[in-house]
């Protein structure tokens, strides 16, 4: 008899599940396009909600008197206003991602199993949906908020004129962004890693079998 | 010196819970397939083909019971070991195909070598001369969409052979096809099994089956109902295939 019959699967380096999730990503290009809409979608809503805040929060802080005044008048209001859409959008951002990304691996499930009959390690699995949920959400946050803070620019342009631009809140509009970024790539990554790692966990025969 | 089992299976059981009743699929197969030999798995839908190729597949763990390949008991395998296994040892045909959607012919060949460690080029080279071998040199740049579900199989049996497995495991391989294209996959089977000497076991009601194997294990019921060798079978063939005409 031969002395060892069985061996241990070496990993892949990285640049395999590179190579493959953005060949995945290229010849479902209308399919990353949907899901990429999905989280500019919900970071869009939620950015021209902060955006909309920055600008009213500079208008009270270097705005002209007439308009403080204003503003001021209802201050309360507003206030509540804001924390109010800015729950909500959060709440819509995370749910469309959260829900998007789901959708998008649970399909894939027989996929996954069938990797795993042909040698996959569940390390590469995770690592190909990591892969790809990270460019997702880095690409849809990023549009998303050069949309949500256009839009908003925009509505406050035609509302006050020029004057935006005099005090436009760039360093907090910024950090804003920054959040965003973050929350929507966070969310993506949680979105599809979570089923990802799930699916890659099961035996190859549930996840084969498991029709959604 | 009596042939080496490749695949031996002791009280193997299964059960899957449905809600809090256990439904008992298998209920203690023992089998034992030889080096090089063509198996055929009959029974009727439902009988649990599928489970127990899922079993000596090492794609599912039994509830009860030891799978034994090449000698090695399976359940003590660590993640990596099994997934060498898999991709080594071991070819998957299914009734669906599960080709991978967004991979040409010859991408969904060269995955098991690049899983198994092997260059990109000497794979595609690799996977290029299975595909010629399965009738398929001119189709290599096409996706699974683009091809019939007998090509579709094609590139699955040249997937299963990728690693030059001991095993190839056929789970109703000719299930989705027409008659005369489950034919010629059921002979390119045969060529296999010939030329490379790759045991074949195949789970299937497809009686067509029957003419090339060498031994037909009928089950029901999740137990063997009987084993019948090469001569046995080739009598039986006129009796059965009358039976469905009837
Ligand atoms: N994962 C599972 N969960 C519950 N029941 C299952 C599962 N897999 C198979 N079964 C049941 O086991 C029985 C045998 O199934 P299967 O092995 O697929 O039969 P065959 O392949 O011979 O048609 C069927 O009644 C099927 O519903
Ligand atoms: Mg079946």
């Amino acid at each position: 008899m031969e002395q060892k019959k069985i061996e241990k699967q070496l990993s892949l380096p990285l640049k395999n599940a590179i190579q493959m999730s953005f060949r995945n990503m290229r010849v479902r290009f209308g399919r990353a396009i949907i899901i990429t809409m999905s989280i500019l979608l919900g970071i869009a809503f939620l950015m021209s909600v902060l955006t909309g805040n920055a600008f009213t929060m500079s208008l009270i802080h270097k705005g002209p008197e007439e308009i403080k005044v204003l503003l001021m008048a209802d201050i309360l209001e507003v206030k509540t206003r804001q924390v109010w859409l800015v729950s909500l959008s959060l709440l819509v951002c995370t749910v469309g991602i959260v829900n998007a990304m789901l959708m998008s691996v649970t399909e894939r499930s027989r996929e996954i199993g069938t990797m795993k009959c042909l040698g996959a390690l569940d390390k590469f699995i995770v690592e190909l949906f990591l892969l790809e949920s990270l460019a997702h959400g880095i690409v849809g946050s990023i549009a998303g908020c050069l949309i949500g803070i256009l839009t908003m620019t925009v509505v406050y342009l035609i509302q006050y004129g020029g004057l935006i631009i005099k005090i436009f809140p760039l360093g907090v509009i910024l950090k804003y962004m920054l959040l965003s970024i973050l929350l929507g790539t966070f969310l993506a990554v949680i979105g599809a890693l979570y089923p990802a790692y799930v699916s890659s966990k099961m035996e190859p025969a549930e996840a084969i079998r498991r029709e959604v | 010196m009596p042939k080496e089992a490749i695949v031996r299976t002791i009280g193997v059981k299964k059960s899957f819970m449905l809600g809090k009743v256990p439904l008992h699929v298998l209920k203690g197969i023992d089998l034992e397939i030889l080096k090089g030999e063509y198996i055929s798995i009959m029974g009727p839908s439902g009988s649990g083909k599928t489970t127990l190729f899922n079993m000596i597949g090492g794609l599912d763990k039994p509830s009860e019971g030891k799978v034994y390949i090449d000698e090695v008991d399976i359940a003590q395998l660590d993640a990596y070991e099994l997934a060498w296994l898999r991709c080594r040892k071991i070819g998957y045909i299914f009734q669906t195909f599960n080709l991978i959607p967004v991979m040409s012919a010859l991408e969904n060949v060269m995955l098991p070598m690049i899983f198994g460690g092997l260059s990109t080029d000497d794979a595609r080279e690799k996977a290029k001369a299975l595909l010629e071998t399965v009738g398929l040199g001119h189709r290599v740049n096409h996706k699974p969409f683009e091809l019939s579900g007998g090509q579709q199989q094609r590139v699955a049996i040249a997937r299963a052979l990728a690693n030059d497995p001991a095993i190839i495991l056929a789970d109703e391989p000719t299930g989705n096809l027409d008659l005369k294209t489950g034919k010629e996959i059921i002979n390119l089977l045969r060529e296999m099994n010939k030329e490379k000497g790759v045991s074949i076991i195949t789970a299937t009601h497809d009686l067509k089956m029957l003419d090339v194997s060498d031994r037909v294990i009928w089950i029901r019921d999740g137990m063997i109902e009987r084993v019948e060798d090469r001569e046995n079978i080739t009598i039986k063939v006129g009796e059965v295939e009358g039976e469905e005409a009837g």
